[in-house]
């Protein structure tokens, strides 16, 4: 188990590199710095020697290849630059807001494994019945809605019209702060996962092995217990990992939309003053987190179903 | 053992659903087997033996379904039963195995557990005293250190192994009766020789009938004191072993026959085309008119083509579906 | 029948769509962009302005179509672009192997690994916002699921006779890439892009909400939904027909891609009681 912990890791810090890599190649070649863009949205008006002075100040005017190995050396100390905009170490920017985020990603992805889990199941225990027909319907409804539309409906329900929840902010770490956007986030995931399940369990439930089974002479409620919900389970985690990246990459915008003070919304305010060193430190955290995720369901997955280990 | 046959099937009709209408699969099957003894299912991909052995467990689902006939097990009326009583029969009365063991065991559970299931459903069993049954089912069907190959997931055995585990399965609370599905068909051939002798040889020990069903004619010769030749969703041949072998009376039995490639045919006989028959399988929608095999059939004549002819009794014993029997 | 339903109620819905765009000059009451008179501003629906007015006046119904041309020209033309490059990438990885096929399986995990709304995100800092960036920024974003599987034809495909034959007749790579492996693999290609369209017009809405799509004053749907959010509780209709055209669209995408899949997709079963 600890050697597949390990191989997982190795496997995954190439692809980190190669990201850090490819947001540097990308950053490095825009056209308007953050001092052009500051004069750009008309807020304020720098002269040229300010510019000269801020570029010089964060090593915009040092040729590309040393610049891309200053950045290699601050990520090899874990040091991930500093604000342009708030002269703060973007570490420390980000890390203050990594756990809203967190909160946000994870109550979304248990509202919709707790909802659509089950769902998916009896919908496929039941083929054909009207709880499957609505299900699927209402699946495909919830992944064709706009999550910030989503959002807004029902910040005006239940926030304005109703009044039972607040309609936006972080409040501190209450939670019911963080039930609509939640909602808002989830709702997709739950669709997917309710479909994803809902197809499992149909394959495994027409599987030889299900006939053998049922050939031993188990009711069908002993053959879910043993032998449905265990194989489901490993197609039923990948989902979900691979969820928690849309999650986290939709977060930006629920958390724009209730000034969730989050990483998402960060990133959203960077881009749009282009404070690139915290673009790029939020990109590469989120993808981080990302892989850090996938890897924590891989693992899951190789308890569960003996034959991973192995491959 | 009372004289009674352990298993009757009367007229047995199978239907298949499909979008709405309705074709018989298999259609006017009707055999016996007795208490310990050893039948033979055999035909050609699609002649409807596999579904025969699943309508026999009450295994058939959707768009699968019996249509009519009478199944009689120990006396008992069968083919009607209300699942949970069904559901009673299966696994501590009748058991089946299948043809694919890799498939055909959970792939996530210990194969051990997979055998203590019969011993927690059918004895009440503990767990734990189960799992030791467990190692003692392994160690009957010839499984080296069964009580390490007990933890083992089915993906560490081999092809051979899984086949013995899933026999053990079948055998592991006695049952009267064994429907075994072409079960040496996805194994090598060196290994069919010794699952087929340990189906024989458990069966033997513990009275248990069998129904081999294999498209090997070698096989079934080998296995079986009576032979029932499927063809089309019928049974159009049902005889003693040696005497389908010897003197095969219905057109397609000799046909299969005769294409048997022998050993030593060659030096005797010199050297000849292996003898086929020409044609293929009719699909369920598309039964001809008449006797079902008559497009294939080398003696048939405008009566073959007209009427389907009813089943005729052999004066050994055995009956035979055909206009000019032999 | 429930998966010809997908079909039918899919195809209607997205029809509908490509009228309201095409058609929307004829159809929308007012100019989406220049007729704004204050005088009507935040007006309910009503027998004048059917889906009633916004902040600046403008009529809500003849934005909403407009908006639909913009929303179905990145949909289909942002998906073209990932399907484009998508074969092209996965089929010449399949087929010719060796360091390329390393390559574009490291750039597809490492593409993976990135969620794809934040990858758009970071290109559309570098270029301006806009109708054409945005094009780029969706068309390269979404190509891996497509990669993937026209790597894993190909991969299946490349060893057939009729693939020999071909080479033994002199056919150029390309050649038997396009003639030989691509039809084989049209169907699924053509189910996911269907549905990527859908995820398409989503994240265009959702990069126009947030301001880095298409700017104000042209009628995106997702900008209508960003300018609505501050006049939510005077005039909550601003929010809801853009919205609602959104969920049209992608829903009747969805529904099409799905019947689709049902239909082409070989590995789908038919899966009723």
């Amino acid at each position: 188990m600890l050697s597949f912990i390990v191989r997982r890791l190795l496997q995954s810090l190439p692809i980190i590199l190669a990201v850090a890599a490819l947001i540097f190649v990308m950053f490095s070649v825009i056209p308007g710095t953050f001092a052009s863009s500051m004069s750009d949205d008309g807020r304020s008006v720098l002269d040229a020697e300010v510019m000269a002075r801020m570029n010089k100040e964060f090593g915009l005017d040092d040729p590309v290849y040393v610049r891309f190995g200053k950045y290699v050396a601050q990520l090899a100390t874990f040091d991930l630059g500093t604000s342009f905009r708030t002269r703060q170490p973007v570490a420390h920017v980000i890390a203050d807001r990594l756990w809203p985020t967190a909160q946000l990603a994870f109550a979304s992805m248990l509202f919709a494994i707790l909802i659509g889990v089950p769902l998916g199941f009896i919908a496929a225990l039941r083929p054909g019945s009207w709880i499957d027909t609505i299900s699927m319907v209402g699946a495909v409804s919830g992944l064709s809605l706009p999550k910030f539309w989503l959002g807004l409906l029902l910040m005006y329900l239940f926030a304005l019209m109703l009044g039972w929840l607040p309609s936006f902010g972080y409040g501190g770490g209450d939670l019911r702060y963080l039930i609509l956007p939640s909602v808002a986030l989830g709702v997709a995931p739950l669709a997917l996962l309710a479909r994803t399940t809902r197809a499992a369990v149909l394959d495994i439930m027409n599987a030889d092995f299900v006939r053998t089974a049922r050939s031993k002479g188990m009711s069908e409620s002993k053959v879910v217990r043993w032998h449905l919900t265990r194989n489901a389970l490993v197609i039923i985690l990948t989902t979900i990992g691979l969820q928690f990246g849309t999650v986290i990459g939709q977060a930006v915008v629920i958390e724009k939309l209730f000034s969730w003070p989050g990483l998402g919304s960060l990133l959203v305010d960077s881009v749009t003053l282009r404070d690139i060193p915290v673009v790029q430190g939020s990109i590469l955290v989120i993808v981080l987190l990302f892989l850090l995720i996938n890897m924590l369901v891989d693992v899951l997955c190789a308890i569960i179903d003996p034959r991973i280990k192995y491959t | 053992m009372s004289g009674q046959p352990l298993l009757e099937v009367e007229n047995l009709r199978i239907d298949l659903d499909v979008g709405g209408t309705r074709f018989a699969a298999v259609q006017d099957v009707s055999f016996t087997i007795n208490r310990g003894e050893t039948m033979g299912l055999v035909g050609e991909s699609g002649c409807g033996k596999s579904i025969t052995a699943l309508a026999l467990i009450g295994l058939l689902r959707h768009p699968l379904m019996i249509g009519g006939g009478k199944i009689r097990f120990d006396g008992r009326e069968i083919q009607n039963l209300p699942a949970s009583e069904m559901r009673g029969l299966r696994g501590s009365r009748i058991a089946m195995i299948f043809q694919e063991p890799m498939t055909a065991l959970n792939p996530l559970s210990p194969v051990g557990r997979q055998i203590a299931e019969m011993f927690v459903l059918h004895k009440g069993a503990s767990w734990k005293e189960a799992e030791n049954l467990a190692v003692e089912a392994l160690a009957s069907v010839r499984v080296p250190a069964p009580e390490r190959r007990v933890k083992d997931y089915p993906h560490q055995l081999s092809g051979g192994m899984r086949q013995r585990v899933m026999i053990a399965i079948a055998l592991a609370c006695g049952p009267d009766l064994l429907l075994a599905d072409e079960p040496t068909t996805a194994l090598d051939v060196t290994v069919q020789a010794e699952i087929l002798d340990l189906i024989r040889e458990l069966s033997a020990a513990k009275g248990t009938a069998v129904l081999m069903i294999s498209h090997d004619l070698g096989l079934i010769a080998n296995m079986c004191r009576r032979v029932g030749v499927m063809y089309a969703g019928k049974l159009v041949e049902e005889r003693a072993a040696e005497d389908v072998f010897r003197s095969p009376s219905h057109p397609y039995t000799s046909g299969l026959v005769a294409s048997l490639p022998l050993l030593g045919a060659r030096a005797r006989h010199g050297r000849k085309r292996l003898r086929e028959i020409t044609g293929v399988v009719p699909p369920v929608s598309a039964f001809p008119k008449g006797c079902r095999f008559n497009p294939r059939c080398h003696a048939s004549t405008d009566l073959c083509r007209a009427e389907d002819p009813v089943v005729t009794a052999l004066p050994d014993g055995g009956f035979v579906r055909c206009h000019y029997h032999e | 029948m429930k998966f010809r339903a997908n079909l039918v109620i899919g195809g209607v819905l997205f029809a509908g769509v490509i009228i309201a765009g095409i058609f929307a000059p004829w159809l929308a009451h007012t100019d989406p962009v220049m007729d704004a008179n204050l005088m009507y501003a935040e007006e309910a629906p009503g027998s004048e302005f059917w889906f009633g007015t916004d902040a600046q006046g403008r009529d809500i119904y003849s934005r909403v179509l407009y908006g639909a041309r913009i929303s179905l020209t990145v949909g289909i033309i942002s998906q073209l672009i990932n399907t484009v490059i998508g074969v092209c990438l996965g089929l010449s990885a399949g087929y010719w192997g060796g360091w390329w096929d390393d390559f574009v399986n490291g750039l597809t995990n490492m593409m993976l690994a990135i969620p794809s709304l934040i990858f758009a995100l970071a290109i559309m800092v570098i270029l301006n916002p806009g109708l054409t960036s945005l094009l780029i920024a969706l068309g390269l974003t979404n190509w891996s699921f497509t990669c993937r599987l026209a790597r894993a034809s190909a991969l299946s495909l490349k060893s057939q006779g009729y693939v020999q034959a071909a080479k033994v007749l002199g056919y150029g790579d390309i050649r038997i890439m396009l003639t030989q492996l691509l039809p084989n693999m049209l169907g699924p290609i053509i189910v996911i892009g269907t549905l990527g369209m859908g995820g398409a017009v989503l994240a265009e809405a959702a990069l126009s909400f947030l301001g880095l799509g298409i700017r104000p004053p042209y009628p995106s749907w997702g900008s209508m939904l960003s300018d609505a959010r501050d006049q939510i509780t005077t005039a909550p209709w601003i929010s809801i027909f853009p919205g609602l055209a959104i969920f049209v669209t992608v829903l009747g995408l969805n529904l099409l891609g799905d019947g689709l899949r049902d239909i082409l997709d070989p590995q789908a079963r038919t899966r009723r009681a």
